[in-house]
């Protein structure tokens, strides 16, 4: 129940005075609220948590974060790291 | 944005620990506060590629396993009667009530319908008018943003038909209570990414501080896991102590200021009983004055009920990290998911039923 999961939004629209939204798991698509992410677009990422977004994902951070993850590889390979695990 | 293969890339995982291994020279106990944490250390195997110095202890933050026996009784009535539609998310329909279990209410003709998102539950009440729909508000602050705006829109429609059953906790009196007991061992929390996407993570800095204790806001995906263990573990070799937020691509500082707002405009701090743990002060939010006629505990009256936990369930312990759940003398026996004696077995979410669903039986495995 509590994970959230990650979505694109493919269409917003306003229902029963809320605004709502088509958002895209991999193929899946379900509706959820986007009162709390007001300024999202279509085309934008965002966490939906119990059929509400919760937050909207950044893509400059998580870009900045699979970098800094591929030098912490990268560097390791060049140390030529053992992969067993002490 | 990148697809979720790439927080999931075995290679980088282990990259990240081998660095793990360097930068570790003695033992340190690490709590993963979210269940959604727990579950995802166990399904990709996280447990076991730690380095043996790491003691990585589960907590409270499943909400489904910290909604005490009393409410869950409480539902079990609620939704056994004629007149009511009982509406929960899907978890709660098998955790066991002191004799049976939403399920079981159901399959004797109880009205009980799983959601998936609450705004559902005001659809089913307009669709109803002639009937009561209750809708099961349990969470922590990932959900009650959800669980708040049914509420608020309920009231703004005016229907008369609607009311929740709140059972809503808050994680920092959470921490507090931990930290505080003296049997605590945990030295650094990774913190629950989603609670953070929602209120933020200025609230930690003052409980790092209080506590010396470093505090990581960590994602759910593997490399995200690994990378809030690694931050973790920097802070305690180098002898620092501060909030660092490891999930960037979904938490700012802030947080969700819509969403904080409307919490406030509905919800207030109350004490707040967590099964398995007892009464952890301000840890929990009830509806405020004005939205009270929206409270289910208001709308029926259920009469003080009897209370019967099983003798041989040790999940407060596990949601304190103080046991392993495979400590437990009935579990894999006596408990398993089919026949669980205690919430954190039956939550899919819950320490017990990822140990067991993930075949954690034996100490060797967790050693
Ligand atoms: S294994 Fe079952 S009985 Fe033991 S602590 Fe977990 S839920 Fe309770």
């Amino acid at each position: 129940m509590c994970l959230g999961v990650p979505g694109k939004i493919v269409d917003i629209y306003e229902a029963s005075g809320l605004k709502m939204g088509r958002v895209d798991f991999g193929g899946v698509t379900k509706e959820a609220c986007l009162e709390y992410v007001p300024d999202i677009q279509v085309g934008e990422y965002t966490v939906i948590h119990v059929g509400f977004a919760i937050s909207r994902l950044s893509e400059a951070d998580a870009q900045e974060t699979l970098a800094l993850l591929r030098e912490v590889g990268a560097f390791e390979e060049e140390l030529g790291a053992p992969n067993e695990i002490t | 944005m990148k697809s979720l293969d790439a927080y999931r890339d075995e290679v980088q995982v282990r990259a990240v620990f081998d660095q793990l291994a360097r930068v570790i020279t003695r033992e340190w106990t690490l709590m993963e506060v979210c269940g959604g944490q727990t579950h995802s250390i166990m399904r990709f195997g996280i447990d076991q590629l730690l380095p043996k110095q790491i003691d990585l202890v589960h907590g409270p933050g499943c909400p489904v396993c910290v909604t005490p026996l009393e409410l869950i009784d409480k539902a079990l009535v609620i939704a056994a009667r004629p007149n009511v539609i009982f509406t929960s998310f899907g978890d709660m329909l098998r955790v066991p009530g002191s004799t049976t279990d939403l399920f079981q209410v159901k399959a004797r003709g109880g009205d009980v319908r799983i959601l998936y998102s609450p705004l559902d539950a005001l659809r089913i009440a307009r669709d109803n008018p002639s009937k009561q729909v209750v809708f099961f508000g349990v969470g922590f602050e990932t959900t009650a943003p959800a669980n708040g705006m049914a509420v608020f829109q309920a009231k703004r429609e005016a229907l008369k038909n609607f009311s929740m059953l709140v059972s809503h906790v808050r994680v920092p009196p959470a921490i507090t209570a931990l930290m505080s007991d003296p049997a605590n061992r945990v030295q650094a929390f990774l913190a629950a990414g989603h609670v953070c996407a929602v209120m933020g993570y200025w609230e930690y800095e003052p409980l790092a501080a209080q506590f010396r204790v470093p505090m990581i806001v960590t994602g759910f995906e593997p490399l995200d896991i690994a990378n809030g263990i690694l931050a973790a573990v920097r802070q305690l070799e180098q002898g620092r102590v501060e909030v660092e937020n490891a999930y960037p691509r979904a938490v700012t500082r802030e947080g969700n200021q819509p969403a904080q707002a409307l919490i406030a405009q509905v919800f207030e701090v109350c004490d707040r009983k967590w099964r398995g743990i007892g009464e952890i002060p301000q840890s929990g939010w009830r509806l405020r004055d004005e939205f009270r006629e929206y409270d289910a505990e208001q709308r029926f009256d259920v009469g003080s009920l009897h209370v019967n936990e099983s003798p041989l369930c040790i999940s407060g312990l596990v949601l304190q990290g103080r046991k392993k759940p495979n400590e437990c003398v009935a579990f894999g026996k006596q408990c398993t998911p089919a026949k669980p004696l205690g919430a954190t077995m039956v939550s899919s979410e819950g320490a017990c039923a990822a140990y067991y669903r993930y075949a954690r039986h034996t100490f060797a495995v967790v050693g």
